[in-house]
């Protein structure tokens, strides 16, 4: 097994490597539950295009992208549970059709839904799962008290699991993902449906397992804040293909600028303002109502002289505001589309640099 | 990490599955009050039969009817925890996708022995005569069977995933005519050629035939084989069907 030795984050052993990952689903009627944003042609749904993808032993990596990228879809492939149309992928060593067993055992996989059946308790649950992976009775029941510590779960672990929270049921799920100190773990949308506070706390025991054993860790999110402040590392994925793969600060830096936006008094000084503003370098000007923005790099440095060059034009700035630039906007900025979800795009004419 | 055998695995299976039963014994003890509902309320409407109580003809018939329902309801048991994600956890470990079958369809054999053991035992004071030796051969040809049932059972739920509907249709569907034909609650002996042949065709019959003979302490050859070969058959199909659905499992 691994664990202790090493929490260096540069090792560079290929943890997963795929070549051309594909998957199509045929769509039943209308009864398609297959991505929504994904390609039709023919009932045929591709929710994973040619995905080329490496990621190296102790990364922790983000798959951000809207409900239907294909995200899911990639996990499930990647951890056995649905084979690959075409395409191959190799964890930790093992291709996941030809070496099923052996891929499963290595990996550790936390679902969307809850793992511990509501007829169970927690504690029982983790024996089993042990057991599962080939512990023995005694070490699975070492490692569950070990476990039900660490997560915090010593009050509830002997109570039906349909008594626990969601909180409390969301880390008994970590836990059971964790009996087998896998060397990888994959988590498909870990904190959907928490509350802040406990996507604070999961955030913080992933973060923890990370640094403590050098696990390999990929989780899918539509969470920007969630992806913006765990991983190093941001694969951005939209309709079944990799669009952007970098980190966070990287991403941001590259395909979206800091916003300014400039309050006026009337519509008509916004649009002057405008036009002496498009003259700036690199930046990217738009207008709505009385307000003006601005998407450049630096922004914070670019204000004061922005403001300087309005007020020797004579035009009165009313307010101003930077925002620094969220992953949402690199979203934005490579389809013209917000990943929030709901939202088709911004009411503003923005259109991507 | 140790090794894991189909054997380990199936254990693994299996003592999951029995462990919210031993955690929550009532839960047997509640399923058994329709059998018993249906022996109160039916007995006293049976005939008098020559030299004996109705209840021995009776008695064999609602074992074999009370481990139906309870096996056949089990999937649903499996349909719960695909729609929560525990199956997908399970299906994501190294357990071989054979023993995530077997092993729950084996654990059906537990609430059936304490079943019959519960209507044997409530029964014998009202006139019904136990052979412990026949009642055993019984129980061991009836856990035969509910391997089978239960196993079928799963594999409906398999199917069923994200169509809750159809398990429940199916089931109740397809419980009454087996339960009906088997000759459980009236015998068919008397019945028109087309429901003989319908009956003969349900091999809950076979086993219903073989408990009543057994039951009563009598070992007939040939009706106990034919009860074999039916259990076996079940068994061996619903296992069959069953390993190939959770092989295609996601």
């Amino acid at each position: 097994m691994t664990g202790m030795d090493s929490s260096v984050v540069h090792m560079n052993a290929t943890m997963i490597q795929t070549t051309g990952l594909t998957r199509h689903f045929t769509v039943k009627g209308q009864r398609a539950r297959a991505p929504r944003a994904a390609r039709f042609s023919k009932n045929i749904v591709e929710a994973v295009r040619g995905l080329d993808l490496r990621v190296d032993e102790g990364e922790l990596v983000a798959l951000l992208g809207p409900n239907g990228a294909g995200k899911s879809t990639t996990l499930r492939m990647l951890t056995t549970l649905i084979p690959p149309t075409s395409g191959t992928a190799v964890v930790a060593g093992h291709d996941v059709v030809a070496e099923q067993r052996e891929v499963r055992r290595v990996i550790g996989y936390i679902g969307q839904g809850n793992g511990a059946a509501l007829s169970q308790r927690g504690r029982d649950e983790l024996v089993s799962q042990g057991r599962a992976y080939g512990m023995s009775v005694r070490d699975s029941k070492a490692r569950a008290a070990e476990l039900i510590a660490s997560l915090d779960l010593a009050a509830v672990a002997d109570r039906p699991t349909s008594s626990l929270s969601g909180g409390q049921k969301r880390r008994l799920d970590i836990a059971m993902g964790l009996i087998h100190a896998p060397r990888l773990l994959f988590l498909d949308e870990p904190s959907t449906g928490l509350d802040p506070q406990n996507r604070a706390n999961l955030q913080e025991h992933i973060l923890k397992l990370r640094a403590e054993h050098g696990t390999t860790i990929v989780l899918t999110t539509h969470y920007l804040d969630e992806a913006d402040a765990m991983a190093e590392r941001v694969i951005v994925i939209d309709h079944g293909a990799v669009i952007a793969d970098d980190t966070p600060a990287r991403l941001k830096a590259d395909h979206a600028g800091d916003r300014i936006t400039l309050g006026f008094g009337s519509a008509s000084d916004a649009a002057r303002a405008a036009a002496r503003l498009g003259g700036l370098d690199g930046a990217v000007v738009s207008t709505g109502g009385v307000e003006v923005e601005v998407r450049a790099q630096g922004g914070p440095r670019l204000v004061p002289g922005i403001l300087r060059g309005l007020d020797a034009a004579g035009i009165a700035v009313e307010s101003t505001a930077v925002s620094r630039p969220t992953l949402d906007d690199v979203f934005l900025n490579l389809t013209g589309r917000s990943l929030r979800e709901g939202v088709v795009s911004l009411s503003n004419e923005e259109v991507a640099a | 990490m140790s090794s894991t055998t189909l054997v380990t695995d199936t254990v693994t299976v299996f003592s999951r599955e029995l462990r919210p039963v031993l955690r929550d014994p009532f839960s047997v003890v509640f399923s058994m009050i329709q059998p018993l509902v249906f022996l109160g309320l039916f007995t006293p409407l049976l005939p008098e039969v020559e030299g004996g109580s109705a209840l021995q003809w009776f008695v064999p018939g609602i074992v074999v009817m009370s481990c139906l329902f309870s096996t056949s309801f089990t999937g649903s048991n499996l349909l719960f925890e695909i729609q929560t994600g525990a199956h997908e956890r399970m299906l994501v470990t190294p357990l071989r996708r054979p023993a995530l079958i077997v092993g729950r369809a084996l654990k059906e054999i537990v609430p059936m022995i304490v079943q019959t053991a519960i209507i044997v035992a409530v029964c014998t004071p009202f006139g019904f005569d136990l052979h412990l030796g026949g009642v055993v051969v019984g129980v061991l040809i009836l856990a035969v069977m509910a391997v089978g049932l239960g196993a079928l059972s799963y594999t409906l739920a398999l199917a069923s995933k994200n169509t809750e509907w159809l398990f429940w249709t199916v089931q109740q569907t397809v419980l009454f005519p087996l339960l009906l034909l088997a000759g459980i609650l009236l015998p068919v002996d008397d019945g028109p050629g087309w429901l003989r042949a319908l009956s003969s065709a349900n091999p809950l019959t076979y086993v219903v035939d073989a408990q009543r003979a057994l039951f009563n302490g009598e070992f007939p050859a040939s009706t106990v084989l034919a009860a074999v070969v039916a259990s076996v058959a079940v068994a061996a199909l619903g296992l069959a069907v069953g390993t190939r659905a959770m092989r295609r499992s996601s």
